[in-house]
């Protein structure tokens, strides 16, 4: 008996509320982790199957021509090599998220450095590797164009609502500012990986990948070859962030390897690999107009944004997405152009659109603010819309102004420095910031099997099964939350499945989306179960109290072992966006406060200290949900004071391709962050009440930090990343 | 990463004479084997001396120290006469690198480590220090880390070690096993610039073995400071960099030596810097001054021109802190 629902009305009746089993929202352990930490958690490259030949991709080193000769002689005569392949189905780059079928393919027309267009498959990794460093190869070259700025560009969306121009004409007080975000890349700590190896027409691919039933497809559209001969294992992930979101060049490449050399061969990206052939999030150059009346509404709200990709490729960053909805404005306009580059591939890195697009906005409101005489947090408040200010739909749940409130109490935001420039500690400048956070939350269609049986010693046990994966960031656990929740068992008594293609097909790790999407399915499948054993005991499903192996109704007592004395009990649960994903507006809010302080001297900037506060409807799991918020603002920590991936103007060859020169933030760049999460329910976003949370904590982190730093200093940088370089000439001290 | 012979050094001597016929020395492997994997460095034979005994720091006769070349990056910045009399020393080694790195850098392989200019490291891009005659690809290309002192135009690139900052300022020497047996360099001699063989660091001949660094006895009464200057707190090169030891005769500076990173393809010492401060009160005008004649023949290739203001506050923020009397810290 399985139960499909389609979230066309709010899920009012909060059935988890009504759970007594207590496991939902607990900060409880990830039941992987200690495999994790003991090695025994197998990932990717792991797999160790017998006859394993090792490839290692070759990159073209030059950005835009065509290969005429590939020197592969000389390579297959050296020892230990097996063969240099090189198949008109390599992949260009990797396919975006959700795109289901096959990227552009073909490895003799090169668009971007970086781009894999051999193969060299041998006995050992290291003699591979060495091959593929002494491949030659001759090619025809053509222009590339690196520089966005002077590229030809193609539009993206454009919206124009009422007047924007006039209204910055009769505003009482304006910004129109440009600001710039680099290039960043994801730098998942487990580089992309794939094995392959073919029994016959059946393939078997253990990859690190986020969203198995799109990756099939791809796969299988990728190879020429049918979905149902692909078995696709990925049940740990060591991080994706987006670039493991679509099928990538190196699962393509091990699978053609493995069948001309009918031996299983594993693919392994190097570091560089991962920077210049995994997605990078695009540069962004974003002009903001904000125009105010003198009681600091906003009259005009303009968000323009030059985003870069290459050619054929859909995906644009979307850095207005979040700006469409969160401040009121009648004179609107937001635009993204789209430059097409000889570069990376642009896609989905952590929160695409709102992770450059939320800081800039609210460093634009808080230049703002400070034109107006206001506190930062009043202007905000001023300006929530009653409704979509361009759809004219209500909000489900908006948690922004309870947020902002939160933060500002427990940070302390009413003895902040209030002079920019003005506190000072020996050689440093004190400055304190905040900034809003604002993602777009959806569902997607996802389903799940569980089936309560009888473990080997009698006792009930839950078995959850989803191709949805972990991506570290606590499937696992939370999925087991909902199934124990549901049905009355502690965690110890519930096992979940995940990564295996040949289960239940989920929504897979992406846009936040996992843990509503896979546990409203496990949520549903449990529903299913809970009425299957309501019949039988001849119960009202709604009356049965399912509590520690035990099922209740009344004066009726039953442990679990005795309800499933016949046989398991299995349902599958699918849930499927409806009608709420359009009428009314879902977003998952937060604030952030930040004090920094920066070296007058040297333009050092250290972060002091940052509180974050996150609305994100229900939460499952009060430690995973809280490690996902530390995990964005230490992203936040990167994207204002030190990522940027640098391509060389000349050749698009990037030049910090490694993690010693793209500067990640390390131990001592974080000071202790503070996490609050609000209590909430969105009955709107799914039947759990959930909204995403993997994100949200990354959008408009940097925007805070940034707007401390002005604080701190009176210098108004709007170049991200702020390096002291760009400080020094502002700073009073020589 | 190319095939290579690999063998353990019995002594200095027979490590010397390996390295005579084209053996490549590893030490902590920390540089040297990043740079095989990427096949910048491809020796066909290594030569392994880690089992040298060549551990222990010692004190000399005439008051100073001996540091054997394989003490570890760690215990030599945890060494307690270091820490006591050495302090710019354990401050510029725990300002480098990370725990781990440290554990199994080594004193010599650290003064020997290469640049890291990005474009060294692509084999794909030219290069002259890699491929003399390939070109320098940093010149017009992205130079934030580069040099600003000394350059040539067949090279911009820095030499990355803080290590060997501190030891610039201490007037270090270099104990060497070579082919004619052994003899030592000073700092001062040890490094070179790029002029227009830059693919050469320094000054070894073939088939030299590092066997010590030799610091002289400790000045009296001096305060140290090391500052380095970064864009993170922690593991990354320095951006610019400065050594300072002073010594205060009441408000007027008795002797100074200032050592700086990150400018240039070594540790930089001005004499005519220090010349200029000796017996001198620290005004703004003698700070100016000293800054001004520090960076007179800077030149700076876009991406790196922000170092010379750089050098400049960094430079008198540090003899600010150098060049205070009062306690010695
Ligand atoms: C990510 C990263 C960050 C780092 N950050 C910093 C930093 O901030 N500051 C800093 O100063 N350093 C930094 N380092 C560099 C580190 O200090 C050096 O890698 C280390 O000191 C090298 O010592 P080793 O013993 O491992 O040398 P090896 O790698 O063994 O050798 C390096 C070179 O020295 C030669 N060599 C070694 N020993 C001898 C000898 N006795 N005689 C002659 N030649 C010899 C080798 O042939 C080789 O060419 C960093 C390194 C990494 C990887
Ligand atoms: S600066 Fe020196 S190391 Fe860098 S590219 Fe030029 S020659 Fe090579």
């Amino acid at each position: 008996m399985n139960k499909v629902f389609t979230m066309d009305a709010p899920a009012t009746s909060r059935r988890l509320d009504d759970m007594r089993q207590g496991l939902v929202g607990k900060p409880l352990d990830r039941p992987d982790g200690p495999f994790k930490v003991t090695g025994t958690a197998t990932y990717a490259h792991e797999w160790n199957l017998d006859g394993m030949a090792y490839g290692v991709l070759v990159r073209a080193p030059f950005a835009r021509g065509t290969i005429t000769h590939i020197g592969r002689e000389d390579i297959e005569a050296m020892a230990g090599v097996l063969r240099v392949i090189t198949d008109a189905r390599f992949l260009r780059n990797p396919a975006q998220g959700t795109a289901d079928e096959a990227p552009i393919q073909g490895p003799t027309e090169v668009f971007y450095l970086g781009q894999p267009v051999a193969l060299v498959v041998a006995e050992t990794f290291e003699a591979a590797r060495h091959g593929a460093q002494q491949l030659t190869m001759k090619w025809d070259c053509k222009t590339a164009v690196i520089d966005p700025e002077t590229a030809e560009t193609e539009e993206g969306e454009n919206l124009e609502q009422g007047d924007l121009d006039a209204a910055m004409k009769a505003a009482h007080a304006t910004v129109d500012a440009t600001y710039h975000t680099p290039c960043h890349t994801s730098a998942a700590m487990e580089p992309h990986c794939s094995t392959a190896v073919w029994e016959g027409d059946e393939l078997t691919l253990y990859g690190s990948y986020q969203m198995l039933n799109y990756n099939i497809n791809e796969l299988a559209d990728s190879l020429g070859i049918d979905a149902a001969n692909i078995h696709m294992r990925a049940p740990y992930v060591g991080g994706g962030f987006g670039s493991k979101l679509g099928i990538a060049p190196e699962a393509v490449a091990a699978a053609i390897a493995a069948k001309e050399l009918d031996r299983p061969v594993v693919v392994a990206l190097s570091r560089p690999q991962v920077f210049e052939t995994t997605m990078r999030r695009s540069e962004t150059t974003q002009r903001l107009r904000l125009a105010a009346d003198a009681n600091g509404k906003l009259t005009g709200l303009g968000h323009e944004a030059l985003v870069s990709n290459l050619e054929g490729e859909t995906f644009s960053e979307p850095v207005t997405q979040s700006t469409h909805f969160l401040y009121a404005a009648e004179n609107r306009k937001m635009a993204i152009n789209i430059a097409r580059l000889n570069k990376t591939c642009a896609g989905s890195v952590r929160a695409p659109g709102e992770a450059v697009g939320m800081p800039t906005l609210e460093n634009a409101m808080d230049e703002l603010a400070e034109k107006l005489g206001l506190d930062p947090i009043d202007l905000r408040k001023r300006n929530l819309p009653e409704r979509h200010p361009e759809e004219d739909i209500p909000y489900s749940s908006r948690k922004y102004a309870e947020a902002m409130d939160t933060g500002a109490a427990h940070f302390g935001w009413d003895k902040r420095n209030r002079t920019p420039g003005g506190l000072r500690e020996g050689e440093w400048l004190i400055g304190h910031g905040m900034a809003g956070a604002s993602r777009v939350n959806s569902i997607g269609e996802a389903s799940a099997r569980v089936t309560l049986s009888r473990a080997e010693d009698g006792s009930a046990l839950a078995t959850v099964e989803t191709d949805m994966t972990d991506i570290g960031t606590g499937t696992y656990a939370v999925l087991s939350q909902v199934a124990g929740e549901m049905l009355g068992l502690p965690m110890a008594q519930v096992i979940t499945k995940l990564g295996d293609s040949r289960l239940p097909k989920g929504a897979g790790s992406g846009g936040s989306w996992g843990a509503s999407s896979s546990g409203s399915a496990v949520f549903l499948a449990c529903e299913a179960i809970r009425s299957q054993i309501s019949e039988k005991l001849g119960l009202r499903e709604e009356e049965l109290e399912m509590k520690d192996s035990e099922v209740t109704s009344g004066n009726t007592r039953r442990t679990l072992a005795e309800v499933l004395e016949d046989g398991p009990i299995s349902a599958e649960g699918t849930i499927k966006p409806g009608d709420t994903a359009d009428d009314v507006n879902q977003a998952s809010y937060g604030a952030y406060f930040c004090e920094v302080a920066v070296n007058a001297v040297t333009g050092e900037t250290r972060l002091r200290r940052m509180t974050g506060v996150f609305g994100a409807g229900r939460i499952l799991n009060e430690k995973t949900a809280t490690s996902q918020c530390y995990g964005g603002m230490v992203w936040g920590i990167g994207m204002a004071l030190t990522e940027e991936m640098v391509h060389d103007p000349r050749d698009g060859h990037i030049v910090n391709h490694d993690l010693a020169e793209y500067h990640l933030p390390v131990n001592l760049d974080m000071p202790q962050l503070d996490v609050i999460l609000l209590d909430e329910r969105d009955d709107w976003a799914c039947p759990i009440q959930t909204k995403g949370i993997g994100e949200l904590g990354f959008c408009g982190a940097a925007g805070a930090i940034v707007n401390a730093i002005y604080n701190a200093t009176g210098v108004r940088i709007r170049d991200y990343p702020v390096t002291l370089d760009k400080l020094l000439d502002g700073l009073p001290e020589d | 990463m190319k095939p290579f012979d690999y063998d353990r050094a019995k002594d200095a001597t027979s490590a010397s004479a390996a390295a005579a016929k084209g053996a490549t020395i590893i030490a902590g492997g920390t540089n040297l084997l990043d740079l095989m994997k990427l096949e910048v460095m491809a020796p066909d034979r290594l030569i392994d001396i880690t089992r040298l005994p060549l551990k222990e720091i010692t004190r000399t006769s005439d008051g100073g120290v001996r540091i054997g070349a394989l003490v570890s990056n760690s215990d030599l910045a945890a060494d307690p006469t270091i820490r006591t009399n050495y302090a710019v020393l354990s401050r510029a080694l725990l300002a480098g690198a990370s725990g781990q790195l440290r554990n199994k850098a080594t004193t010599g392989g650290n003064l020997c480590q290469r640049t890291r200019c990005y474009y060294f490291y692509d084999t794909d891009m030219p290069c002259n220090k890699r491929a003399p005659g390939s070109g320098c690809h940093a010149l017009e290309g992205f130079n934030r880390i580069h040099a600003i002192l000394g350059t040539s135009e067949a090279c911009i690139a820095t030499h990355p070690s803080d290590m060997a900052v501190a030891l610039r300022a201490l007037d270090a020497k270099i104990e060497i096993e070579g082919s004619g047996g052994s003899r030592t360099i000073g700092m001062e001699g040890f490094y070179r610039l790029p002029g227009d063989r830059p693919e050469l660091d320094n000054t070894l001949q073939s088939g030299d073995v590092i066997t010590a660094v030799m610091l002289p006895a400790p000045v009296t009464d001096a305060r140290h400071v090391y500052r380095k200057v970064r864009d993170r707190a922690s593991y990354a090169f320095a951006l610019v960099s400065v050594a300072a030891v002073a010594q205060m005769d009441g408000d007027k500076i008795k002797e100074i030596a200032l050592a700086f990173g990150g400018l240039a393809h070594m540790p930089w010492r001005d004499g005519a810097v220090e010349d200029l401060l000796r017996g001198e009160r620290l005004t703004p005008a003698v700070l100016d001054a000293a800054a001004d004649k520090l960076l007179a023949d800077a030149k700076s290739f876009g991406g790196n021109d922000f170092k010379i203001p750089l050098a400049r506050r960094t430079l008198k923020a540090v003899l600010r802190e150098a060049c205070t009397t009062g306690e010695r810290t």
